[in-house]
């Protein structure tokens, strides 16, 4: 099947324990599909979920949390049935993981040529001085400067932005055909944000390779995606392509989110959206920025939207967008 | 009109001693002079390690700077003893960045906005409790709230009242350490537009210490750029953004992540190598840059 998407997750619940009992769903109901070679952008405030989507994807979701309902279709196989060798088999192997902090990703007693070469020999794809070989075409392939003994650095003896290169290399030399992204920039400075940027799309291009892309930067996501999915109390409020949703955002949390952000032409003052995002387990009942949002009514409050479509592959969670009934 | 405050060949450096060896100097702030007049939004812009954090530090000689001069209101503050210097400070507040550290946790919030009250022995405790309270008013919180411990609040509720503890004593000078850096974009622009309206009200000055140039854009009347210690770009915000001078300020305006495809332009890179430090020119009336 060419055209079954690479990536297709089905209400998607990802529950974490409470103390008192019970369960609160970081990941409420999340659905999406990623194509080969496309980019789509997870955004969303500290809390919505973006990063536990993430995790839940390649079922690394930490223990009491777990994955308590949904499909996730990967390249023709469902990842929810595999069992934990399988799923080591694609972690790494055919999806790539670069995090937001390459201090804390990378071991810091190996150099980042011995966790490369790691990573190709697991996976059974080079060893010794053919792992080695490729270990230094990596390095330059993420334009490392002087690859052959960078290899030989240690985490700690790299900037931040080299340091998020070797994590890139490391995702990559398995050559996965999807690699999901954490914030990969949010730890840097925006001179050398714009060189992770540039390199990423070089990287896509040249490998042809599927991004999910979470970030919290609407800035980045315009620059870099194809389609944006916009998270919020742990479910997809808004997806559709990037200029669309960013010319016209129909969920009143985007259109929040875009009224709130400076630009470098704002001079005037900023429209805020009121309050702050509840904590896990706080959200209401209904729609889950209900008690943020201008246009609340009392269907808000007690039934979450469905997703509605208002455009062109547009959809938003809102009932704002509904047809009267006739 | 002279400046409330002026900043004059400050020099910050770090000595770092090895155990073998000569030490190493490092020079944080190398000569850097600017004033900032009375009223207005004065921001320090640039990149992780540019020395805009030790620079805001040296003002309030929380750091003692290696040289130069600090000048507010007209008075020296560099041979003050360190008495002195903390009298002075009721005048020149400082915001953290990280509302997480900034705060004692075990003390009440209530508590935390009073110490500066109490230090300075102002009022008695039945004033000293009615000025909390409408300190945690001016700045957007429920007075009730005064006896709940910091955890209990949110990042941006936390970054208010460390603002609540700023404004005690009726500063002129506020120092904002990157403010709003910590904080989710949407309660940013709460915190944004407080600041915007407090300065309104009590008439407040601002340092305004951050890497978010959009921030800066929007909340800066004039800004200085740094770059390895030193100040390479100063004008009017207006000024500045429009029209930047310095090949690192128009390197670091052209890496921003621009939402409206119209406004991308293509990336320059900034050759640091290719820079030699030069002392700032006029290249406009009131726009500055070291080329």
């Amino acid at each position: 099947m060419p055209d079954a998407p690479l990536l297709a997750v089905q209400h998607l619940r990802t529950v974490f324990p409470l103390h008192t009992g019970g369960d609160t769903a970081a990941v409420a109901d999340v659905s999406f599909t990623l194509d080969r070679g496309r980019t789509l952008g997870l955004v969303g405030e500290s809390g919505s979920g973006k990063s536990v989507t993430a995790l839940s994807l390649i079922r690394l979701v930490q223990p009491p949390g777990r994955i308590a309902a949904g499909q996730i279709q990967f390249d023709g196989q469902d990842l929810m049935t595999l069992d934990e060798p399988a799923m080591r088999a694609i972690r790494g192997r055919r999806i790539g993981f670069v995090f937001q902090e390459p201090m804390v990703a990378l071991n810091p007693v190996f150099t980042i040529g011995q966790q490369i070469a790691e990573t190709l020999t697991v996976h059974g794809l080079a060893r010794g001085a053919a792992a080695r070989k490729k270990v230094v075409e990596w390095l330059a392939a993420v334009r490392m400067p002087n690859p052959a003994q960078r290899a030989d650095a240690y985490p700690h003896q790299l900037s931040g932005g080299l340091r998020q290169r070797a994590m890139i290399a490391l995702a990559l030399c398995a050559e996965p055909s999807l690699v999901i992204a954490d914030e990969p920039t949010t730890a840097l400075d925006v001179t050398v944000q714009a060189e992770i940027l540039d390199l990423l799309r070089e990287l896509r291009r040249e490998f042809g390779l599927a991004l999910l892309l979470i970030t919290h930067d609407l800035g980045v996501v315009a620059e870099m995606a194809d389609h944006v999915a916009v998270m919020y109390g742990g479910r997809i409020v808004e997806y559709g392509p990037v200029q669309t949703v960013f010319a016209g955002a129909a969920h009143p949390y985007t259109q929040g989110l875009l009224a709130c952000l400076p630009t470098l032409h704002t001079t005037a003052r900023l429209q805020a959206i009121p309050g702050t995002v509840p904590s896990l387990g706080q959200f209401p009942a209904g729609c889950g920025f209900a008690t943020r949002c201008p246009h609340r009514f009392a269907l808000c409050d007690t039934t979450p939207p469905p997703d509605i479509r208002c455009g062109e592959a547009h959809v938003a969670a809102c009932y704002l967008h509904q047809e009267p009934a006739s | 009109m002279s400046a409330l405050l002026e900043v004059r060949h400050l020099v910050k450096e770090f000595r770092q001693s090895r155990l073998f060896g000569a030490s190493v100097v490092t020079r944080a702030v190398d000569d850097i002079s600017f004033e900032i007049q009375q009223g207005e939004t004065f921001g320090l812009v640039g990149e992780s390690g540019c020395g805009k954090t030790t620079t805001g530090r040296c003002i309030l000689r929380l750091i003692e700077p290696t040289s130069g001069q600090v000048r507010f209101k007209g008075r020296d503050l560099a041979p003050l003893s360190a008495n002195e210097m903390r009298l002075a400070r009721r005048d020149l507040q400082i915001v953290f960045q990280d509302p997480y550290s900034s705060l004692n946790p075990r003390m009440r919030v209530g508590a935390i906005v009073e110490e500066p009250l109490v230090i300075f022995r102002e009022g008695t405790k039945v004033e000293r409790a009615r000025r909390v309270a409408e300190l945690f008013e001016l700045v957007g919180l429920d007075p009730t709230q005064a006896t709940k411990y910091p955890h209990e609040f949110s990042g941006g509720q936390r970054q208010r009242i460390g603002l609540a503890r700023a404004l005690a004593l009726n500063p002129s000078l506020v120092i904002a350490d990157e403010p709003v850096s910590a904080l989710d974009v949407s309660v940013q622009a709460q915190v944004v537009n407080l600041l915007l309206d407090l300065q309104t009200r009590l008439g407040l000055t601002y340092l305004f210490i951050a890497h978010d140039l959009r921030l800066v854009r929007q909340i800066c009347t004039r800004v200085a750029v740094m770059y390895r210690g030193r100040i390479v770009e100063l004008g009017d915000a207006e000024a500045v953004f429009t029209a930047p001078t310095h090949p690192y300020t128009v390197a670091l305006l052209s890496a921003v992540p621009k939402i409206n495809p119209g406004d991308r332009v293509a990336r320059v890179v900034f050759d640091a190598e290719s820079c030699v430090p030069v002392p700032l020119r006029e290249v406009r009336p009131g726009h500055f840059a070291a080329i």
